[in-house]
């Protein structure tokens, strides 16, 4: 298994939980420029779960 | 000059040019430059002595001479070994690797042109000492000539339709026509996909051919290939944009995202049709007997 969630980008903290990090955003604005942000920094892919919530998953 | 310098001499000199007719660099770019070229062709030159000295040693009679044949053999496994090796090590630093079983299909390639070199000088040298020069000079030529269909294998064009389709995004997720590629988080990426990105479909022609299409090392050589020649909307840090190739479960499409930095559609066709099917990819139940 090579697949590893690296971070959790959210705006509702309380939906999410775990081992990952998890950032908390204020707004939808900030939640794709902190994914963006993150996907540069650990070149790693980001995925959209739903309106609220990203992961960042190294492939 | 006596029998056995003519055999041995006309015997190297067809091994060797089978060597040198068998390298070829191309859009594989591997090997190029001089020094890589070398090393090849010495191992050639090698092989194709061990070729022509055989029959004269057993006439002679040196039959511990056959013994140097298995020394050579095991000498050739090693190069099999040493192309595995370096070009694993080199497949990290590309942005679209080769894979494992592309690499190993290279690999035992080199290994195998090796030992037609020495059956090519074989059979010359063998020729001349049986026959005459002129005889041995014929065989050699037929050799040459014979070595050259042993070279290539089937390509992709011949197992498969290769067409392009439209790439379509719903939500986050990324299709090529009907079949689910990836799930991309960041609009700007999609975006980036939808411009540079291209929808292919290769569909199997029979049942042998979609068990070759779905093999990951076969999907990973199309990627690389048209990478390496089209060049790749690419770089580090930017995980997002990356050809991919998906199946459709239900009856073996596959489905591919590609981002060629020229957008030749026509060649890019032209390239994954021409893309070689690895012999690790093969499989052939249509040659199932029940019976046995």
């Amino acid at each position: 298994m090579k697949e590893k969630i690296l971070a959790i980008i959210t705006t509702k903290r309380d939906l999410v939980g775990g081992g990952s990090p998890i950032f908390v955003t204020e707004n939808e604005k900030e939640l794709i420029e902190r994914a963006f942000l993150l996907e540069k920094i650990l070149d790693a892919m980001v995925h959209k779960l739903n309106e609220s919530t990203y992961i960042i998953v190294k492939h | 000059m006596d029998k056995e310098t003519l055999a041995i001499v006309l015997g190297v000199a067809i091994g060797f040019i089978t060597r040198l007719l068998l390298l070829q660099s191309d859009y594989r770019q591997y090997p190029t430059y001089p020094h890589g070229q070398v090393i090849h062709l010495a191992l050639g030159l090698i092989a194709s002595a061990l070729g022509a000295v055989a029959i004269p040693a057993l006439l002679k009679p040196d039959y511990t001479a056959v013994t140097f044949l298995s020394l050579a053999a095991q000498q050739f496994r090693d190069v099999r070994n040493m192309e595995r090796q370096a070009l694993q090590k080199l497949d990290e630093n590309e942005l679209v690797p080769r894979g494992f079983s592309y690499i190993e299909g290279i690999a035992m390639v080199f290994e195998g042109r090796n030992y037609i070199v020495i059956l090519a000088s074989l059979f010359t040298s063998a020729t001349v000492m049986f026959g005459n020069w002129i005889f041995g000079l014929i065989v050699g030529v037929v050799v040459i000539f014979l070595s050259s269909f042993l070279k290539s294998g089937k390509t992709m064009g011949q197992i498969g339709f290769v067409y392009e389709v439209p790439l379509r995004v719903k939500g986050p997720s990324l299709y090529a026509d009907d079949i689910y590629l990836m799930n991309i988080g960041l609009e700007d990426n999609l975006k980036r996909i939808m411009e540079n990105g291209v929808g292919i479909i290769i569909k199997p022609r029979n049942a042998s051919s979609r068990i070759t299409i779905s093999n990951l090392g076969q999907r990973q050589a199309i990627l690389h290939d048209v990478s390496s020649i089209l060049g790749v909307f690419r770089d580090s840090g930017e995980p997002a944009l990356t050809p991919l190739a998906k199946l459709d479960l239900k009856d073996g499409r596959l489905g591919l995202v590609l981002l060629p930095q020229e957008r030749n559609i026509p060649r890019l066709i032209k390239i994954i049709e021409n893309v070689p099917v690895l012999e690790s990819a093969v499989r052939k139940p249509n040659q199932f007997d029940e019976k046995k």
